[in-house]
């Protein structure tokens, strides 16, 4: 595909241990254009999260190779929402949505004017100079979201961001996550569990098999933005898409009980 | 049921000021207890001391302990002995804590640094520091050099397994963070690996601080003709029990002075906790 944003050519990895071998990723290969939202949803263990972590420079692959496309002198490549536990305590909210400019050492009017545009856009200007211990689960997300848009990378990482909420601050997340994201149009690859979420989210839901990791399908989502759940869930097609993915989440995980 | 019906003619907020008033009471009990604790064994100590029914010559009564205390502090020869002892204590234990801090946290964050460095510390460690006095004081004279080296000794240990073990146990995610975000090996080193490590750092220091004042006092019955450990040590050579029970408590006193002070310390540099 010409013009693609992230392309994956041939990408696998075997975490190698003496007499056990697994093969997390078997020759992945896929390409995102710009500004899609791509939700990857797959039974647990089936490498989807030792994709991201190759994607964000956190483990290598073990052959294959993939490459994120620089449009913008000095913007990092990608940048990560971590699951629940990744904003960091003993800095302040303003400083973890910071963290990164700082890292680049970006100047001092700019890491300020990003940081304080970016917590008033997650609702969290009030809180700025408190620790996390002082917020909820739902809050901690909203830093570790701001975190990720305010080092304007290339393409965003995460991996389950609200997996650990409840369903009402989930839903809120979703839509919050949504709106910053249309203002920006970031490429964006999300891992989820949840299938209403990915059909929420998505342009695109690749569904992956169980171990070796593999992208078996793909459901192309073409509800009109902006969306919201009551949406979803009133649309026919995606009420198929929904027992589409139930029965391949399904037949995934049956078909490892087997295996093992 | 007469109390239950009074219950219920009262407006919520009055029996909710009602427990409130009851948990205040509470918690000042628990304050008073606090207190209390060494004052009953003061209180107890002067009793049975006066009575005699222990000797008073081994248990002198508190009160004459104090008065002692009054008596050695006007001659000014007692502060002279505190003073030099906190000095020696305040000088071990930053040549102890510094060195410790600093290798510390480069062994938690080079792993091939913490091997080659860390059997020899466990060997090390066991080894009291007093019993190397004799080469100490063969190495660095009778001066002062020889007992801040001791105290540093002892200091060492304790701060640097709890910084090892402080960076080592940070929780990988913080580490991932950083890396995916460009952390450079500066910013790694005091945004994550100092801060993330401090909590446990901190207890050793407090455990430092400890042996730091054990030290001094074993330091200066050894080898020394000053400081607090030389006043305990020689009283009792010469059977000046109440001289020597103003050098114990001293002791005692300082040892919970410094606990107090580091834990407010351990308060400012970790707000995050």
């Amino acid at each position: 595909m010409v013009n693609s944003k992230i392309s994956i050519r041939h990408l696998t990895k075997v975490f190698y241990k003496k007499g056990n071998s697994v093969t997390a990723l078997k020759d992945i290969s896929m390409d995102v254009k710009d500004g899609e939202f791509i939700c990857l949803i797959g039974p647990s263990g089936c490498g989807k999260t030792t994709l991201l972590r190759i994607l964000a420079d956190l483990e290598k692959p073990s052959i294959g190779d993939f490459t994120i496309d620089q449009r913008k002198e000095g913007r990092p490549l990608q940048s990560m929402v971590f699951q629940e536990r990744g904003v960091i305590p003993w800095l302040t909210v303003e400083e973890n949505v910071a963290f990164g400019l700082k890292m680049r050492h970006l100047p001092k009017s700019v890491i300020k004017e990003r940081t304080a545009y970016y917590l008033e856009k997650v609702g969290l200007d009030r809180f700025a100079k408190l620790y996390p211990k002082e917020l909820s689960g739902g809050m901690k997300q909203r830093v570790s979201i701001a975190r990720a848009f305010a080092n304007d990378p290339e393409i965003l990482l995460m991996d389950e961001p609200f997996a650990a909420l409840d369903e009402q601050n989930k839903f809120i997340l979703q839509e919050e996550l949504l709106s910053i994201w249309a203002e920006t149009k970031k490429t964006v690859l999300f891992i989820t569990h949840s299938i209403d979420e990915a059909l929420l989210l998505s342009d695109r839901i690749l569904l992956m098999s169980t171990q070796p990791g593999q992208i078996i399908d793909e459901k192309v989502i073409d509800l009109p933005r902006p969306r919201n759940m009551e949406q979803v869930r009133a649309d026919p097609v995606m009420a198929k898409h929904f027992v589409d993915i139930w029965n391949h989440l399904h037949d995934e995980v049956q078909s490892s009980r087997v295996k093992g | 049921m007469k109390e239950k019906m009074k219950r219920h003619n009262h407006d919520p907020f009055a029996v909710e000021q009602e427990e409130w008033r009851k948990r205040q009471i509470k918690g000042r009990l628990k304050q008073i207890l606090t207190i209390s604790s060494p004052i009953f064994i003061l209180l107890l100590w002067e009793f049975l001391s006066r009575t005699e029914i222990v000797d008073p010559r081994f248990f002198p009564p508190p009160t004459e302990i104090v008065g002692t205390f009054l008596v050695m502090g006007t001659s000014g020869e007692l502060f002279d002995h505190i003073g030099i002892s906190l000095f020696r204590i305040f000088a071990g234990f930053l040549l102890g804590v510094i060195p410790a801090v600093i290798l510390g946290l480069i062994m938690g964050l080079y792993s091939p640094v913490r091997h080659f460095f860390s059997p020899l510390i466990m060997a090390l460690m066991p080894i009291p520091t007093l019993a190397l006095l004799p080469i100490i004081l063969i190495i660095f004279g009778v001066g002062e050099v020889s007992k801040i080296v001791t105290i540093a000794g002892s200091v060492f240990f304790p701060v640097i397994i709890n910084t090892v073990a402080g960076v080592v146990n940070i929780d990988r995610i913080y580490l991932d963070v950083a890396k995916n975000y460009g952390a450079d090996s500066k910013n790694y080193f005091f945004k994550i690996a100092l801060p993330g490590s401090l909590p446990v750092m901190l207890e050793g220091i407090q455990m430092g601080q400890a042996i730091a004042l054990l030290t001094i006092v074993a330091a200066e019955m050894m080898g020394a003709n000053s400081g607090i450990g030389y006043l305990i040590w020689t009283s009792y050579k010469a059977f000046l029990l109440k001289e020597m029970y103003v050098g114990l408590v001293l002791i005692s006193f300082f040892g919970y002075l410094f606990s107090l002070i580091l834990r407010g310390f351990q308060n400012k540099l970790l707000p995050w906790r």
